[in-house]
């Protein structure tokens, strides 16, 4: 594929010296993208929506936050009540902290059932999984800010887990802290890596588009494009599915926005910050709650680790855990579509990972203990012993020869 | 569509609230109001905010405070400026010292200034351990209850009516309940027993409206105020709302009829 000749003589005079307009071409008109794509590919698109959409309202918000414990919760009430739009544009950072994961786990969940982690796209996955943990982080300490009561002891409970790790523990605790509880160094520095992680977060997107760009979109088939009838360029086709795509969701999104701002929060943080009061129930964001259920599910020794160590290592495993993914499939076939078993048990960790989001949020008491236990115990299994084992045993059904095959014999079928 | 999608989100919270009351104690089911500031068009009736701020300003001030809201902001609720002046300068700001720099004045007092409209609600006492030491518990500022109750203004509503004169069979059986003679019963407050007495009662205040002042009609107020003062955007947040998804619904529309016309000769 290669650039066009451009006729603007300025155009061209800057292309010839900074290629930029090749660029946007070799991305968008001249980028061949699987013809058959669903919607479901719509959500990496939409999660760089909601990313931008983030840093933008983030900046107006800080131009009224003050990251200081005695001002933090008024500075944020004073953005509610007196600022122009202040409950505008804080209500959209807000809810769309929440939107993000749903439009990142929708677009990982894509990636398990159609294969998309498998080669050529083991670095592209990678990458994502390093962007769902900076995302954490971010969130994480994001969620401080506002100094309210579930900001401190969420904060106080999540650090202080890090305690659990031997020799080390103590020292990166006090680190996090700034001190020896979460106060004010603490807020200061979550305020600055709060404002530093999201501009990671674009470089790491922009290495994730890189990697995507040498190997190009997987695609419902899992059949990789072979000739050029498999593909079509991704302007105009795509940008105008993506571009409706983002209509529907900022339906969705605003929805909340304007209707159930505190849908998706805890009314606890309405309450100012108290170091003297714990709040009866300590509960993260619901994008936690799957890993949180898993963290406390390990209530006992594991040889000579600590029960409290194994739930955090258990906690971190359990998202690591996918980097390796990439290997732990050896199914040649990438989509789930010709994986009459495998699918199955696909449906079935989700569901899994659900009921996990559930126990996050009850108390870890009585039998609820034993059912986060067997919920974290098939999640590892999913990963270490049926997908391995599916890779052996299963009986896939036959591919399709090619994209365009079968899109043409679905459209005669028709 | 959109009917089912509030049911769904509707039934979401209720289980969820629910399965969280179920844990533990008995509590019943909140009392359910109907606001007019609910659903998709709902807004505040401002007639009702200014009974209940009366409501407020007569009866709730003596304890509680409302530290966020300010004077000026009463212009929501239709005063005018020369109002707002006149509610403010009832209250008085103690001052740290007086013009000379004298820390009381002749009188042995705290020197002290009328509050302006541009000051926030006084509050009734000078600091959390003086209003714990005078009711016995910390009357929480309210500003904010409104959001920081699970159940929002169902629950401040069932609080508020929730007082008893005889504890109920289902929680007297409660393993480990024990009866306080020195704090009021109230099914909806978590452990039952609150250092705040009941204040809903007929005839609370004389409404300059000529509503009448039954005590029903006082909870509904007072709480439909205390949810304006959580959130005073509430009005303005759903009318540009309904004009914000307008205009999406019409952009989205027309994004899809542009991408069926794009892809209409491609097999896909
Ligand atoms: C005599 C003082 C007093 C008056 C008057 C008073 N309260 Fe209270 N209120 C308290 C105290 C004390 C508490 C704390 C109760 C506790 O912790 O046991 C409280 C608690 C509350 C709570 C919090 C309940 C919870 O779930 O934590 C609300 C809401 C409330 N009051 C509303 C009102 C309203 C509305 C009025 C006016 C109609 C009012 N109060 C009048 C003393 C008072
Ligand atoms: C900030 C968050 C993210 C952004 C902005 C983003 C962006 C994108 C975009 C624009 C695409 C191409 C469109 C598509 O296939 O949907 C894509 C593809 C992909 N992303 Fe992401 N992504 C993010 C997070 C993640 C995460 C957390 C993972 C996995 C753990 C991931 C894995 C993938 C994979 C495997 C593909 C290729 C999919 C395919 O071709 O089938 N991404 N991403």
């Amino acid at each position: 594929m290669s650039s066009p000749e451009w006729n603007n003589p300025v155009v061209k005079w800057v292309d010839d010296r900074l290629p930029v307009f090749s660029l946007m071409h070799h991305s968008t008109a001249g980028y061949p993208t699987p013809r058959n794509l669903s919607y479901w590919w719509n959500f990496g698109s939409l999660a760089l929506t909601v990313l931008i959409v983030m840093v933008v309202t983030g900046i107006f918000l800080v131009m009224s936050y003050t990251p200081h414990v005695d001002m933090a919760f008024d500075s944020v009430e004073r953005i509610m009540r007196d600022v122009n739009y202040g409950w505008l544009i804080r209500y959209i950072h807000m809810n769309g902290a929440s939107m993000f994961f749903i439009v990142v786990y929708i677009h990982i969940f894509r990636g398990l059932y159609y294969g998309s982690y498998k080669g050529p796209r083991e670095i592209l996955w990678i990458l994502g999984v390093v962007i769902l943990l900076l995302m954490m982080g971010t969130a994480f300490m994001g969620y401080v800010l506002p100094w309210g009561q579930m900001s401190l002891w969420g904060a106080t409970v999540i650090t202080n887990l890090f305690s659990a790790f031997p020799i080390v523990g103590d020292f990166i605790v006090t680190l996090l802290w700034g001190g020896f509880s979460v106060d004010n160094p603490t807020l200061n520095r979550f305020f600055s890596l709060h404002y530093l992680l999201p501009f990671v977060l674009f470089a790491v997107v922009g290495l994730h588009l890189w990697a995507l760009h040498a190997v190009k979109s997987n695609n419902p088939l899992g059949v990789e494009m072979k000739q050029p009838e498999d593909s079509i360029p991704f302007h105009p086709y795509f940008t105008i599915k993506d571009l409706f795509g983002m209509g529907l969701f900022f339906m969705f999104f605003l929805f909340f926005v304007f209707w159930a701002p505190n849908f998706f929060g805890e009314p606890d943080n309405y309450i100012p910050a108290n170091p003297m009061v714990t709040p009866p129930h300590i509960v993260p964001e619901w994008y936690f709650l799957p890993f949180y259920a898993i963290l406390r599910a390990i209530t006992f020794d594991i040889f000579i680790i600590p029960a409290k160590l194994g739930g955090v290592l258990a906690m971190f495993a359990s998202i690591i855990l996918l980097m390796v993914l990439p290997w732990l499939d050896r199914s040649k076939v990438k989509s789930c579509k010709f994986r009459p078993v495998y699918k199955w048990f696909f449906w079935i960790l989700f569901l899994d990972c659900i009921f996990l989001g559930y126990l996050g949020k009850k108390p870890a008491e009585g039998s609820y203990i034993i059912m986060a236990q067997l919920a974290t115990l098939y999640y590892f299994a999913h990963f270490l012993v049926i997908l391995p084992l599916m890779s052996k045993i299963e009986k896939v059904v036959d591919l399709p020869e090619s994209i365009s095959a079968a899109v043409l014999k679905k459209s005669e079928d028709a | 569509m959109r009917k089912l999608f509030i049911a769904a989100v509707a039934a979401l919270t209720l289980s969820a609230s629910a399965a969280q009351a179920a844990g533990g104690a008995y509590v019943p089911e909140l009392k359910d109001v109907n606001w007019s500031f609910e659903g998709f068009f709902g807004q505040y009736d401002q007639k009702q905010l200014r009974r209940g701020f009366q409501i407020y300003n007569e009866v709730c001030s003596a304890c509680h405070s409302l530290r966020l809201v300010a004077y000026r902001n009463l212009s929501a609720l239709g005063f005018t400026e020369d109002e707002i002046k006149e509610i403010a300068a009832e209250k008085s700001i103690r001052l740290p010292h007086g013009d000379a720099g004298a820390l009381l004045n002749d009188d042995g007092e705290f020197f002290t200034r009328e509050a302006k409209p541009s000051d926030k609600f006084v509050s009734p006492f000078p600091n959390d351990a003086a209003a714990i030491d005078a009711n016995g518990a910390l009357p929480p500022d309210l500003s904010l209850v409104a959001k920081s109750r699970l159940g929002g203004p169902e629950y401040l509503y069932s609080f508020l009516m929730g007082y008893m004169d005889e504890v109920p069979e289902e929680v007297a059986h409660q393993k480990g309940f024990i009866l306080n003679e020195d704090k009021s019963f109230n099914i909806y407050f978590p452990g039952y027993y609150t250092s705040m007495p009941p204040q809903m009662m007929d005839e609370l205040v004389e409404y300059e409206d000529g509503t009448e002042a039954t005590a029903v009609q006082h909870a509904e107020d007072i709480v439909a105020f205390l949810n304006w003062a959580a959130e005073p955007e509430l009005d303005e947040r759903k009318s540009l709302g309904l004009k914000v998804m307008l205009f999406l619904l019409v952009l989205t529309a027309m994004l899809y009829a542009l991408k069926r016309k794009i892809w209409a000769d491609v097999k896909h």
